[in-house]
């Protein structure tokens, strides 16, 4: 395939790339009054980056030499991220602003940096790709993290995931170089041909398979699935808010895909091998998820357990290996981004009366009474994020275990959705701090419109109107499934 | 009333009711107003509604009736319909509802508006259940009751309320997600969702064995049965007294209604194979629950340890596998929807005025309520099983039929009719006969109109299914008869020597009343 149709398919990306460096530029001169505007532009970007994902991006086609995907699968996914990493944006002036200092106009930028890296992490075929993505995005995501440059919190939030996600490329590499060693290729196809080619007792299959937990273990820091997920709590309460409601979704919409495409189209053979490795840790996922965010008192630790709860309902999703399973993992995500993105903005509005933001969840105590309309979406979000219907929480859990029992898996599945009550008892925490106790701290009125608006977004479409939407999403992640196989 | 969505504008009702509740404008004092009256007008027009399902539905026609499916939602269907068990089951809800909105009128005087809008939400969902046709559109529908109940608990609860809202959230929740677990296994497999296609289709019988486990799980501790039952009289005594009506009148209701809609049609060999153990937990919680009530302090504990061994008489019967015990069984059920809400309304009444559920708190009130002291002698009497009050004919029925199919079940069961009638009447006198000995429950003033209105409705319809049950049997019978033709292949044999022919029975049952 010739350069000019392979540039035809990373088009979104050629868009993101380009806008991020012009608007770097612009802001050199312009300066950090520039913020909101730069915001504004780089959401234009990245709906016009969506806009472009109709056509070549997502044909199904492979472009420059067999090293990038374009198809329905690394379409959805990118839609996904480039919601979620909007809504980022416009909710970081509220934050910034109010703030002890303004917010940097590079911001947007990062974001939009980041949102290159990770089309190209969902859109990898080959495991350079891969790699040059995933740090792509995960360089942008270091700086957003220490982004308050005065606080130390953020500032230690910031080194701990630098520190801790470079030890996880360097797993990840290692992985990617024995891969390498024993196919004799990167691309995803030919690590397959391997795996397909070699039989247990093989020297080459263990040599194979070493890479395979190497790669895997590094994947799973990024989506913080356990053991790996120590960096997450750390990171999410350290981060500036806005960040955190980043990081919650659209790189781990990115790692999952990615996670999804590695294992499938690379590791397809040896469906078995990682099966039980997946197993694991989604397991691991949502007891430990689950157990371990009953004692935190700060909303946004909870929330970063709460995450890694949901990882592994996710993971769940992966372990048949099958187009169902795929399709699962996707409409999860759909759901997950909407209930991560609402609570996060929802932590954004509590705000003691001086205007400085608290993070602990005593201090929702009472807020029905204070703030009716940001409690029940709060209640909604919890409820959802908990899993049980009518909201549409319960939509997402049903299609992963769903996938599980079709190929066989049902007392995995028996054991995976009893996990989830474990979970059920947190969130139960948050809505009866919201509703059954006494108001405590009085939060400030809203002063932003626009999350307002998000939140009410998010709340509907996780309130039992997003059943309607069931035939629609399942359309897409049904067809972006298919094209994995 | 083909085209005529009655089912669907019977849940979008409560629903407008509720948003209206919530979102009207004006000041705090006339939104509390609003919000009552909205609740009463939207629970009342339900009642309307309700009758004229009764009222409409032809017994011996067809089996589902007032039918809607629009597939809404992809996976699954907006599919609702009824046969005769689940109309009367809804007859029941949409009658309760009224009276619980009037129960609440005064008690409740805190946050009315998100009160009477969560009410309404519970009423959407328990219709809900009885109306589905679709499995998924069941279990939203049976799972989403806990959350407006988990509120109900919670803010306008007891002393314990956290305590008891969370073990009712959990212990439902752990016991449903399994139930999800053997659904999705079953749409796999019969490759649909609808219910009715579900009840015909044959399972093999290991598969069923684990399936019923399942929604077993699920529906003993909705039940409840024993040694799963603990988390109900923690949330009975905590909750608000139109809370406790619901829970007892209605959401135990859902249980059995699972068992005859799910458990016993879907998977008839496992019900025959695990008959057994309903038999044996039924035993355990008749004796065991019986002894509990009766050193009970508390009057709320008492009646919700009497549900549980009430509800221990519906699982005999249903599990008796013949025409008696399954009619009889859903009488119970009706009868303690009734009986046990009026119960709770009687406790209700006591408690606004002295705030306390402390049975040696009170003593002698007949002397100064005669009216209150006559209502909650009358329910104590139905609850006891009187002949002419509505819970005799079903368990007269229960019996008889658990008596045909185990003799000693039949044998323990009994021996909960004779404790039920011992703690029910101690209570009865320690609360209305003897000294007067504490003056502020001495100076306790009798009903007024609006808790007339609360028990008189009640207290009648007691008496109509004590004098006249054939109302109530009328429209389940062609249900049962189908039921048990299911059922017969795989009957567990009986140890009766003298097998009672199933047609003749039930005509000379009828024929009795």
């Amino acid at each position: 395939m010739d350069y000019v149709s392979s540039f035809a398919l990373s088009l979104p990306e050629e868009i993101l790339s380009a806008g991020a460096i012009v608007l770097m530029l612009v802001v050199a001169w312009a300066g950090d009054k520039s913020a909101r505007v730069i915001g504004y532009v780089s959401v234009a970007l990245l709906a016009a980056a969506a806009v472009a994902l109709i056509g070549a991006p997502t044909s199904g086609a492979v472009g420059y030499a067999g090293a990038f995907h374009a198809d329905t699968f690394a379409g959805f996914a990118k839609l996904l991220i480039y919601v979620s990493s909007a809504v980022a944006i416009l909710i970081a002036p509220g934050f910034f602003e109010t703030d002890n200092e303004p917010l940097r106009a590079e911001y947007s930028v990062l974001i939009l940096l980041a949102a290159v890296g990770m089309g190209m992490m969902v859109s990898a075929a080959d495991l350079l790709t891969l790699y040059v993505g995933l740090e792509l995005n995960s360089l942008a995501s270091y700086v957003l993290a220490s982004f308050l440059r005065r606080d130390s919190r953020s500032a230690e939030s910031g080194l701990k995931y630098f520190v801790l996600g470079a030890l996880a490329s360097g797993i990840l590499l290692y992985g990617i170089s024995l891969l390498y060693g024993f196919s004799g290729g990167t691309g995803f196809a030919t690590v397959a041909q391997a795996f397909h080619g070699t039989t247990h007792g093989d020297p080459a299959y263990y040599g194979l398979l070493f890479g395979l937990v190497f790669v895997l273990a590094g994947l799973a820091f990024k989506i913080a699935a356990v053991p790996f997920h120590m960096w997450t709590p750390d990171v999410y309460e350290g981060a500036p808010t806005p960040v955190t409601a980043f990081f919650a979704s659209a790189p781990k919409v990115a790692a999952m895909a990615l996670t999804t495409r590695v294992a499938i189209s690379a590791m397809g053979p040896a469906t078995h091998d990682w099966q039980q490795i997946v197993i694991f840790c989604a397991l691991a996922s949502t007891i430990l998820g689950g157990v371990a965010a009953i004692g935190q008192t700060n909303i946004k630790r909870l929330l970063a357990y709460s995450s890694i709860n949901n990882v592994g309902f996710i993971l769940f999703g992966l372990v048949p290996g099958t187009a169902e399973g795929a399709s699962s993992v996707l409409f999860y995500l759909t759901i997950y981004i909407a209930m991560t993105l609402g609570s996060l903005i929802c932590v954004l509005q509590m705000r003691t009366k001086d205007g400085l933001p608290t993070e602990q969840i005593a201090s929702l105590a009472g807020l029905s009474r204070t703030r009716p309309g940001l409690a029940a979406a709060f209640a909604i979000f919890m409820f959802s994020l908990a899993g049980i219907p009518p909201l549409f929480g319960f939509w997402g859990k049903w299609e992963v275990f769903s996938a599980l029992v079709a190929a066989g898996f049902w007392p995995l599945a028996l054991i995976g959705i009893a996990t989830s009550v474990i979970g059920a008892f947190y969130y139960l925490k948050i809505v009866k701090t919201i509703y059954f106790d006494e108001p405590a701290v009085e939060l400030a009125p809203s002063r932003s419109l626009i999350e307002g608006v998000l939140i009410a977004i998010a709340a509907l479409f996780v309130s039992p109107l997003g059943y309607l939407l069931i035939p629609a999403i399942e359309l897409g992640t049904n067809a972006a499934a298919k094209s994995l196989f | 009333m083909s085209g005529f969505p009655i089912l669907s504008i019977m849940l979008a009702v409560p629903f407008l009711g509720a948003l209206w509740c919530l979102f009207a404008p004006g000041s705090a004092e006339s939104r509390d107003q609003n919000a009552r009256v909205t609740a009463l007008a939207a629970t009342l027009i339900d009642f309307a509604l309700g009758i004229v399902l009764w009222v409409q539905y032809v017994p011996g026609g067809p089996r589902w009736q007032f039918v809607e499916n629009s597939n809404l939602f992809g996976k699954f269907s907006w599919a609702l319909g009824i046969d005769g068990i689940a109309m009367l089951l809804i007859v029941l809800s949409v009658f309760l509802m009224p009276i619980c909105i009037l129960a609440s009128w005064k008690s409740i005087t805190k946050r009315v508006p998100l009160y009477m809008a969560t009410f309404l939400v519970t009423e959407i969902m328990m219709l809900g259940v009885f109306m589905a046709q679709d499995l998924y559109l069941f279990y939203v529908f049976f799972e989403g009751g806990l959350i407006p109940m988990y509120m109900t608990i919670g803010i306008w609860g007891g002393a314990r309320r956290i305590y008891a809202s969370y073990k009712f959230f959990l212990y439902t929740l752990l016991g449903s997600v399994l139930m999800l677990i053997a659904m999705l296994y079953m749409t796999q497999h019969a490759g649909t969702t609808s219910i009715p296609q579900l009840m015909a289709y044959n399972f093999t019988s290991q598969a069923q064995t684990w399936l019923w486990l399942c929604f077993f799980a699920s529906f003993a501790v909705k039940m409840p049965m024993w040694p799963v039952h603990t988390w109900l009289p923690d949330a009975h005594v905590e909750a608000p007294t139109a809370g406790s009506v619901i829970l007892a009148g209605v959401l135990l209701k859902l249980a059995g209604y699972g068992f005859i809609r799910f458990s016993l049609p879907m998977f008839p060999e496992a019900s025959a194979h695990w008959m057994w153990l309903v038999f044996a937990l039924s035993m355990i919680a008749t004796v065991y629950t019986a002894l509990v009530a009766l050193v009970q302090k508390d009057m709320k504990k008492l009646i919700a340890y009497s549900s549980v061994a009430h509800m221990a008489l519906v699982t005999f019967g249903l599990f008796a596998f013949n025409q008696q015990g399954i009619e009889g069984g859903f009488l119970v059920m009706l009868g303690h929807g009734l009986v046990s809400g009026a119960l709770f309304l009687c406790v209700g009444v006591v408690y606004d005025r002295l705030h306390t559920r402390e049975i040696s708190r009170y003593g002698g009130i007949a002397d100064n309520m005669p009216a209150y002291a006559t209502f909650f002698l009358f329910f104590t009497m139905a609850s006891v099983g009187l002949p002419g009050l509505s819970n005799f004919p079903g368990e007269f029925l229960s019996m008889m039929g658990t008596y045909e199919q185990s003799s000693w079940a039949a044998f323990i069961a009994v021996t909960g009719i004779i404790t039920g009638a011992a703690y029910m009447l101690y209570l009865y006198r320690r609360i209305a006969f003897g000294p007067r000995k504490n003056a502020d429950a001495a100076a306790m003033p009798d009903l007024e109109p609006r808790e007339w209105l609360t028990l008189a409705p009640i207290a009648l319809a007691v008496l109509w299914m004590g004098v006249y049950p054939e109302s109530f049997l009328k429209p389940i019978r062609g249900d049962v008869v189908l039921l048990l033709e299911r059922l017969h292949p795989t009957a567990p044999a009986s140890d009766a020597a003298l097998k009672i022919p199933h047609k003749p029975a039930a005509a000379a049952v009828a024929g009795e009343h």
